[in-house]
């Protein structure tokens, strides 16, 4: 959820329309939350629903790739980008994605504990994600950590970001 | 120049939008009791109070009953006041919403809107608000957070324009709105006094010229209280047109009353209200691709009821499909709106063929396809000449 708006906020920096809203069931941390953003530069005439058919498709927890199919819906030439461990090339074999998906992973919860020491993810997983789709640019990333966690706690999380941007596979 | 207008825009929820817009208005007294989805909207004010960001006299109460009877209080002694609320909230104020009308008090509430209990959901719908539409309340119903802003600013103007002094309710769908993050540009507090300037302009509480408010009244004078609130709402109707064109002035943005999209040409219509809006209006442009002639009226005002605006801007459509976004039990057809809108036009000239649709009941989801499906209807119904005369229950599994 917090990713999902900083990326809206950060577009909106960028003078785009954004809208981000979650849908989930209750509002608790840590539970499992689908989130959607739409952005766009040419209108703010936006449906107020959910996105059924993405360009991008994040996934923050791995162990969710099991359960909802995350390629549902994904337009050709999409992108998948996948908090995990494994290389694009072993994700794109687990999940039997099609060659005109592409596969993006990074190791988000490493990053985390590393630089926030805590496994929240929200943060380095949008620096992985403008490195590997541009949707905003990684400075604007950057301040809309900044503004949202003030302080100390916004540079570990903007080490976060620039570690991830870093340290994502594209393949 | 039109970068830098759009970098002042701040990325805000239609909750926080609210909180800025009473921020801006130097709220005297605030009573809220947080509910889901409306939470946020307490929690900023709460920030900002405990930042000095805001100069107000918060009350956390331990009920909603209690928050709209302490800011009743505030008012009668003459404060600027502001609550909070969604769905089981409302409800539990039922009876003091109508004191604070009664009273004839311009106080202003949010509604973050949601389903009403039971089952439980905490999802959105306008239940509570159409359970509250005979409370003498003024009630609008915004689609955008930068709407949302913008109404809660012009609902003081309305509720303390001396002709009304009538309490504001602007509400807008939880979850899909209160929090959606999206652009609003924030009006700043010197603004929004320019705007809605501070004045009492309400008879107040004062021991030095005491008054009695909302005392036991028999029947020789009961009745005529009634007619003036009646009065007073029909001259809100010209308040709030009135608002909403010097805010337009001032800010560069209005709304209207009631909104037309592709109304001009239009064949068949959908009356929306709140975050329906912006989605059937992209199925109207896509209805359009496939060769119907699909137009949108959206009621911003609910109450009162702009009635002759809506038979004038929907003179020429030859079918209107209401969706309601709750349900009347009951009633002779089970939308709310849709039987106002059917009294509206049993006294005009111009009867077009009315369809009533409900959606949207706990959240379901409704998707452009389904408004295109709505406006396809609509041309079916138009080509035999008479709806259906009861409900369409859109995606519900009956």
């Amino acid at each position: 959820m917090t990713a999902s708006e900083l990326v809206a906020v950060a577009a909106i920096k960028e003078g785009k329309y954004a809208l981000a809203f979650p849908e989930f069931g209750a509002e608790r941390r840590g539970a499992p939350v689908r989130a959607y953003t739409r952005i766009t530069a040419e209108t703010t005439l936006i449906p107020r629903t959910p996105v059924l058919e993405p360009d991008i498709v994040v996934v923050l927890d791995s162990g969710l790739l099991g359960l909802p199919d995350v390629l549902q819906g994904i337009k050709k030439g999409g992108l998948l980008l996948v908090n995990t461990k494994a290389k694009p090339s072993e994700l794109r074999a687990r999940l039997g994605c099609s060659s005109d998906i592409r596969v993006a992973t990074v190791d988000a919860t490493g990053i985390a504990l590393e630089t926030i020491r805590a496994p929240i993810v929200n943060t380095a997983i949008l620096g992985a994600l403008v490195r590997a789709s541009n949707v905003v640019s990684l400075e604007n990333i950057i301040e809309a950590v900044k503004e949202r966690f003030p302080g100390r706690v916004g540079e570990v999380n903007v080490e976060a970001v620039k570690k991830a941007y870093e340290k994502v596979e594209v393949g | 120049m039109a970068q830098q207008l759009l970098k002042k825009k701040l990325a805000l929820s239609s909750n926080y939008a609210v909180a800025y817009a009473v921020k801006a208005l130097d709220v005297d007294v605030i009573a809220a009791y947080p509910i889901t989805p409306q939470t946020h909207v307490v929690e900023k004010l709460s920030e900002f109070a405990a930042n000095g960001e805001i100069d107000a006299e918060m009350i956390h109460v331990e009920s909603e009953h209690s928050a709209l009877s302490a800011v009743i209080g505030a008012s009668a002694a003459g404060a600027r006041v502001f609550t909070a609320t969604a769905s089981q909230g409302l409800a539990l104020m039922h009876e003091v919403l109508h004191i604070a009308s009664g009273m004839r008090l311009p106080i202003v509430m949010s509604i973050a809107t949601r389903a009403l209990s039971a089952p439980i959901s905490i999802w959105n719908d306008y239940s509570d608000v159409m359970n509250a539409r005979d409370t003498g309340w003024i009630i609008y119903f915004t689609s955008s957070a930068q709407e949302t802003h913008d109404t809660v600013i012009q609902a003081y103007r309305v509720a303390e324009n001396p002709k009304v002094h009538l309490p504001v309710m602007v509400a807008y769908d939880g979850y899909i709105m209160s929090h959606t993050v999206e652009p609003v540009e924030v009006v700043e507090k010197d603004e929004a006094l320019r705007y809605a300037p501070k004045k009492v302009t309400w008879p107040k509480l004062d021991p030095d010229q005491p008054i009695t408010m909302g005392t036991i009244t028999s029947p020789d004078w009961y009745y005529e209280f009634k007619y003036q609130q009646v009065v007073a709402m029909r001259e809100a109707l010209r308040a709030a047109e009135e608002a909403d064109k010097e805010y337009g002035r001032m800010f560069g943005r209005s709304y209207g009353v009631v909104e037309g999209f592709m109304l001009e040409d239009a064949d068949v219509a959908l009356i929306t209200m709140g975050a329906f809006a912006n989605t059937a209006k992209v199925a109207a442009v896509e209805a359009r691709k496939r060769g119907v002639k699909a137009g949108v009226l959206r009621l911003r005002l609910y109450r009162p009821f702009p009635r002759d605006a809506i038979i004038k801007m929907l003179s020429n459509v030859s079918a209107v499909g209401v969706v309601d976004k709750a349900i009347s039990f009951g009633a002779p057809v089970e939308g709310p709106v849709f039987n106002e809108v059917a009294g509206a036009f049993y006294s005009s000239d111009n009867k077009p063929v009315l369809v009533s649709f409900i959606a949207g009941i706990g959240q379901r989801t409704v998707l452009v396809e389904d408004f295109v499906s709505m406006f396809k209807k609509l041309l079916d119904y138009a080509k035999v000449g008479r709806g259906p005369g009861e409900s369409i229950y859109v995606g519900v599994r009956a």
